[in-house]
């Protein structure tokens, strides 16, 4: 008899605990759905809008932003950024790091998490992410989710977003084609030519160059691995030995411009300001300003003009950007780049307009639309694989 | 051209050969250490954060060589005293070993008012390539010879040590017995448990120095994560390669330390090959050679006998 009374007083003790729990963390979703219907009659956005003390961001990172430099740092100042932009609450951002995008598992864990613990608007920052991004998305038609890279959307409750890194590439092979004396410059290469991503800013880069060094011949070494220490660097020696004396890069470590510094030749950084690792080679960094994105997503969601359209970020709105120029660089380098950025500031000029033929390395004609950057798989007719 | 690639080449086997140095005496006590990863991750943590902080490079590698000690004795005491199942504890020390590395390096950043960690100029100086007068401004010969970083030439002097103290003296030769039969080896009056736990802890040093130049050299005196990057698994299959002898192992890392830079050099006008099928290389050949000596009828007398059995005294 004790024994029943005592399961019975477990089982009612158990049952209470559950309902207090399961009370708070469905009061936010209850609220959440009638006023996503109510939002789309009287507001230009898809969603209602949610007061600016109840958004809570969710930042998914493959790596640690600790480290300190490298993508998922430069996605995490972004989001330092955005929260100091719009003044939200350090308890307001949920970041889950280390989150492996091979890893379906982790991804899922962290994404349900992040909706549990009451995310409202969603960045995963890593291309691996997609799918299973899109899969959350249809099963939380209320929570608000952004990928960036990648390529897929839902047009409601899942966008894209990305950038015309591309420009800054423009650039930065102005400074590099005015910098060269051996008319070759080296570029380590993540992917081949089948990745759009880098192929894509390479031909932008090339182009730069021959804008203003039409002699010169940009040499592209390939790793095939988004992260390699030692062949980033073993790539960058190699082209230096074959007389490059610019190395430019697209890769996450900063080892290819550490080569280039340790043999005494110069580097164009990218994602964060690479001056500050190698200052005696770095010339400049192509650099994302990813908080322009966070914050406008962020604010889209306060205001309710959310409308699920996918962003697509450039020089103009501050997204892409050069780092300064440093004292390495040729007397009139900055001139150079000044003019060429203001034709694409002012939307006049762009480096892909989708119009002008380009010719390839292989002789044959091509246009490129900015946006379909991912379908580059040709290299522009300055370059050469090494 | 190609002297460049051979200088590259030397380069990257350098972290191998220590590694594989490192575990080959680590096998020849029957001890099968999959740790390598972690030990070299711990010493190239201590031997960045070291050096960084007093701007020597002797101090570095020794404190390299302590903190792989230091990790090895984690497992040796697992395996030699506790005797637990080898693989496990090997696996598990690697993912503490980079763990606790990534960790110590994330601390020492969020503490440096620049946001990076970066090797004082001193240190630098010291560990680039050495410049002896006269024989490093010879032609090629200066460039293949006497131009290399002084790990280079540490990695080299340890493997031919190793392989003298196997080969040439009394106490090796007992570590070998000890490695094919340590019950036999313990009935000829061999200290079996003092010399596995001496051999793991030296190897585990050994690893830690190959650490230290994955921090130092590779990665251009810049602290990142990972900074091992998986080279501590090649080391381990390059123990196969190398026929668990130190000396050969100098030309095993040649080979994969070749074989990894390779597409860096191969003119893309010669032949252009998927870099996936370069990055296969060194493990295609390992396999071939596995299944090469598993072919020939004659056993093979190098492996260890007792390789990934632990000894229990008491069931001899």
């Amino acid at each position: 008899m004790k024994k029943l009374l005592s399961a019975m007083l477990a089982a009612t003790m158990a049952l209470t605990m559950l309902a207090g729990c399961g009370s708070p963390s469905n009061a936010p979703a209850d609220n959440g759905t009638p006023a996503g219907d109510k939002g789309t009659a009287e507001q230009t956005g898809k969603f209602a809008p949610i007061a600016k003390e109840d958004i809570k961001v969710g930042v998914i990172h493959i790596t640690d932003p600790a480290e300190g430099s490298g993508y998922t740092y430069t996605h995490d100042l972004g989001v330092q950024g955005m929260q100091k932009n719009l003044g939200l609450e350090d308890s307001q951002i949920v970041r889950k790091i280390n989150v492996n995008d091979s890893d379906a598992t982790a991804i899922q864990t962290a994404l349900e998490e992040c909706v549990e613990e009451g995310c409202n608007v969603i960045f995963a920052t890593s291309w691996g992410y997609m799918d299973y991004v899109e899969q959350m998305a249809a099963e939380y038609p209320e929570v608000l989710f952004a990928h960036g890279t990648g390529y897929k959307s839902n047009g409601e409750n899942f966008t894209n977003y990305f950038g015309k890194i591309y420009q800054a590439r423009y650039l930065s092979g102005i400074a590099a084609g005015l910098k060269t004396q051996s008319n070759k410059i080296g570029y380590v290469s993540a992917q081949g030519a089948e990745n759009g991503e880098c192929t894509s800013g390479i031909d932008a880069f090339a182009m730069g160059v021959e804008s203003v060094n039409p002699d010169a011949k940009v040499f592209v070494k390939v790793t095939g691995n988004w992260f390699d220490p030692e062949g980033e660097g073993q790539a960058a020696e190699a082209l230096i030995s074959s007389g490059c004396d610019v190395i430019a890069q697209h890769c996450d470590t900063a080892n290819p411009a550490l080569a280039a510094e340790k043999a005494g030749v110069w580097a164009i950084g990218y994602n964060s300001d690479m001056a500050e690792k190698a200052p005696g080679a770095v010339l400049t960094s192509t650099m994302w300003d990813w908080s322009v994105y966070y914050t406008k997503a962020v604010e889209d969601a306060i205001n309710g003009t959310w409308d699920g359209s996918n962003y697509f970020g450039d020089m103009a709105d501050g997204l892409v950007k050069l780092a300064p120029l440093s004292d390495l660089c040729t007397d009139g380098t900055a001139d150079a780049i000044k003019a060429a950025q203001d034709k694409i500031m002012s939307g006049d000029w762009d480096v892909f307009d989708g119009k002008t033929e380009l010719e390839t390395n292989t002789g044959e004609k091509v246009t490129l639309n900015g946006a379909d950057y991912g379908t580059c798989t040709w290299y522009y007719r300055n370059v050469e694989v090494a | 051209m190609l002297l460049k690639f051979i200088v590259a080449a030397i380069g990257a086997s350098t972290p191998l050969l220590f590694g594989t140095v490192g575990e080959t005496l680590s096998e020849k006590v029957g001890h099968l250490n999959l740790g390598v990863e972690g030990m070299m991750s711990i010493g190239a943590c201590a031997g960045f954060m070291v050096g960084m902080m007093t701007d020597s490079f002797l101090w570095a590698i020794l404190a390299a060589f302590g903190a792989g000690v230091l990790a090895a004795l984690i497992y040796a005491v697992l395996t030699v005293t506790f005797m637990a199942d080898q693989n496990v504890s090997g696996l598990t020390l690697t993912i503490f070993g980079v763990g606790l590395a990534n960790f110590i390096g994330i601390f020492m950043l969020g503490h440096s008012p620049s946001g990076t960690l970066k090797l004082p100029d001193g240190i630098t100086a010291q560990m680039r390539g050495v410049h002896i007068p006269g024989l490093s401004d010879l032609p090629v010969i200066g460039e293949l010879l006497f131009s290399y970083s002084p790990f280079v030439y540490i990695g080299i002097v340890i493997a031919i040590l190793c392989t003298v103290f196997m080969r040439k003296t009394k106490a090796g030769l007992n570590v070998q017995a000890i490695g094919h039969n340590p019950a036999a080896a313990d009935a000829a009056g061999i200290s079996v448990t003092r010399w596995k736990y001496t051999m793991i802890l030296v190897g585990g040093g050994i690893c830690g120095i190959g650490g230290a130049y994955c921090a130092l050299i590779i990665n251009g005196g810049v602290w990142i994560s990972n900074n091992v990057g998986g080279l501590g698994w090649i080391a381990v299959a390059l123990v196969i390669f190398a026929k668990w002898k130190p000396l050969y192992a100098i030309w095993g890392s040649f080979v994969f330390g070749a074989l990894r830079v390779l597409k860096y050099y191969v003119p893309a006008s010669v032949i252009q090959l998927p870099t996936a099928l370069y990055d296969m290389l060194p493990f295609v050949i390992t396999a071939l050679i596995l299944v090469v000596s598993s072919m020939r009828k004659k056993r093979d007398h190098n492996i260890p006998g007792s390789l990934g059995v632990n000894y229990f005294r008491e069931e001899r």
